[in-house]
């Protein structure tokens, strides 16, 4: 009985994989690219840029991320017209949004950390100061970063599956719709959803370890 | 012909004036007054050996030098060139990085705790800025910075990172790293103090061998005065933020009669001056 549930299960969601993962792609790529522009943001000499980086980080930490997808998918484009595009659009970009506030403290907390020597060192060796963060800082703050970045990185793949609330095909979406029509198979369907999503995350746990390893060879202190 | 001219000058520069003037320097920390008009001339070539008790501002000084701490007031002046004040319409005003940069080229410095670049390994610590600053062919920079490993003991290192080196091997890449840069003065910062004592002869030892080349100017702050007084030309003895005494080695170190100085030398060949 059950067998054939699971094999009845399986394909349907199977049909969401490719929405998750491009959800999960590009939020990833959004977010840490997000993440370093605003960690510069908050390391930046002008107070204003300062500020106002402060302030989106606080606004999307400070919030949920439903109810921010929710206002980029609903709100917005009523509120002010503005299309925000597909729903991809709105998914990727509070995702996005929301974990790079939370990421770019992680950027700013690693370039701060890199010894004070380091940065001294670049200078007495007449290097312009885009030359000290490319060559020196960034370098060793990127190592620092890697596996905070890459338990995000899991955390963003868990986080892609509210996307299934403003109507994206993802597993999650196509688990719900079976469920609906069939409430009996409920066990077996969260059942197979929580095995999709962990082996999605296999690869992802595997990295972070990967990157921790890294990491911990990058930066011996000198 | 006024651009023949200014060479001729120019060359006579080098050779009479000094390569590096402090003209009334001061230098203050919040309410704290480290340095209180500080005037010291460093003639092209000149070791000078630079001491002091803990805290009266040595390292501040040589630091000012490097840009890496701006002086509160007085003028440094390197090559003839006005290091933190630059021309602005006529008008003196505060250096921007460019301007540090054109002129912090000729200096260089090898610092106490070593900072080396962790993620580079021994060889790139030294092309890295030959090829970016000084915008050397590769291969080229490659060849230079062997040549200088080779010259401080360490030519077998040359793929190694920092961290697999000793505290002795690591000053000594500090020291090729600057080293290849061809800096008119070289500074130094307590280079051996953060080393074990077993490791602090070859650091000298290398310090020793660049002095003798000879044309490099070099400031040493150091605790070490039996170095000093071997290695230098002049003596400075730094004390509560003003220069207190300076002069030969034999002048300073045997024969002052500073009362100051007497007391911090008696305290040193006691063995605890640091
Ligand atoms: N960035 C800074 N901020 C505040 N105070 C500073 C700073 N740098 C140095 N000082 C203070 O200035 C004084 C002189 O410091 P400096 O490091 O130049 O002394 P020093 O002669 O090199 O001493 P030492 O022999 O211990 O190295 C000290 O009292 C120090 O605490
Ligand atoms: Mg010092």
């Amino acid at each position: 009985m059950i067998d054939i549930s699971i094999l009845d299960v399986f394909p349907v969601l199977l049909k969401g994989v490719s929405v998750t993962i491009q959800v999960l792609v590009l939020s990833a790529i959004f977010s840490y690219l997000i993440a370093f522009i605003a960690g510069f943001g908050r390391l930046s000499k002008n107070v204003l840029v300062r500020k106002f980086t402060g302030f989106y980080i606080e606004i999307f930490r400070g919030t949920s991320l439903i109810v921010q997808l929710f206002w980029f998918y609903y709100a917005i484009p009523m509120l002010f017209n503005v299309q925000v595009g597909s729903e991809l659009m709105a998914g990727v970009l509070a995702i996005s949004l929301n974990y790079g506030a939370y990421m770019s403290e992680i950027v700013r907390g690693s370039i701060i950390a890199v010894d004070k020597g380091q940065r001294e060192a670049a200078t007495a060796l007449n290097m312009t100061r885009f030359q000290q963060m490319r060559l020196v800082i960034l370098p060793q703050a990127v190592r620092m970063m890697l596996p905070e970045f890459g338990n995000y990185l899991i955390q963003i793949l868990k986080a892609t599956s509210l996307v299934s609330l403003i109507g994206m095909t993802d597993i999650l979406y196509h688990g719900n719709m079976l469920r609906s029509t069939n409430i009996a198979m409920a066990p077996t369907i969260y059942l197979l959803i929580l095995v999709f999503y962990f082996i999605l995350a296999l690869p992802l746990i595997f990295l972070t370890r990967k990157a921790e390893d890294i990491s911990k060879k990058g930066v011996a202190s000198s | 012909m006024p651009q023949v001219m200014d060479k001729e000058v120019k060359q006579g520069v080098q050779q009479d004036e000094p390569i590096v003037k402090y003209e009334n320097i001061c230098k203050s920390f919040g309410d704290l007054e480290v340095l209180k008009g500080i005037d010291l001339d460093i003639m092209p070539g000149e070791k000078v050996a630079l001491i002091g008790p803990s805290g009266s501002g040595k390292t501040t000084i040589i630091r000012m030098l490097m840009t890496l701490e701006e002086p509160t007031s007085g003028n440094i002046i390197v090559n003839g060139k006005n290091l933190w004040k630059m021309n602005k319409n006529d008008h003196l005003v505060r250096a921007n990085d460019k301007h540090l940069r054109q002129i912090r080229g000729d200096i260089g410095m090898v610092f106490q705790h070593f900072n080396l670049f962790p993620h580079m390994t021994i060889l790139e610590n030294c092309t890295t800025a030959l090829i970016h600053v000084k915008k050397m062919e590769k291969k080229e920079a490659e060849e230079r910075s062997m040549k200088m490993l080779e010259k401080v003991g360490l030519g077998d290192k040359f793929d190694a990172y920092p961290s697999q080196l000793s505290g002795g091997q690591k000053q000594r890449v500090a020291m090729a790293r600057a080293l290849v840069m061809r800096p008119q003065v070289m500074l130094f910062d307590e280079v051996t103090s953060a080393l074990d004592p077993e490791l602090v002869g070859e650091v000298l030892e290398v310090i020793r061998d660049i002095a003798k080349d000879g044309e490099m100017a070099m400031i040493l702050v150091t605790h070490e005065m039996d170095f000093a007084q071997e290695i230098a030309d002049r003596v400075v003895f730094l004390d509560n933020g003003v220069i207190a005494e300076e002069g030969t080695p034999e002048e300073v170190l045997e024969k002052s009669n500073n009362e100051r100085l007497q007391s911090f030398l008696h305290r040193f060949r006691n063995g605890n001056g640091v």
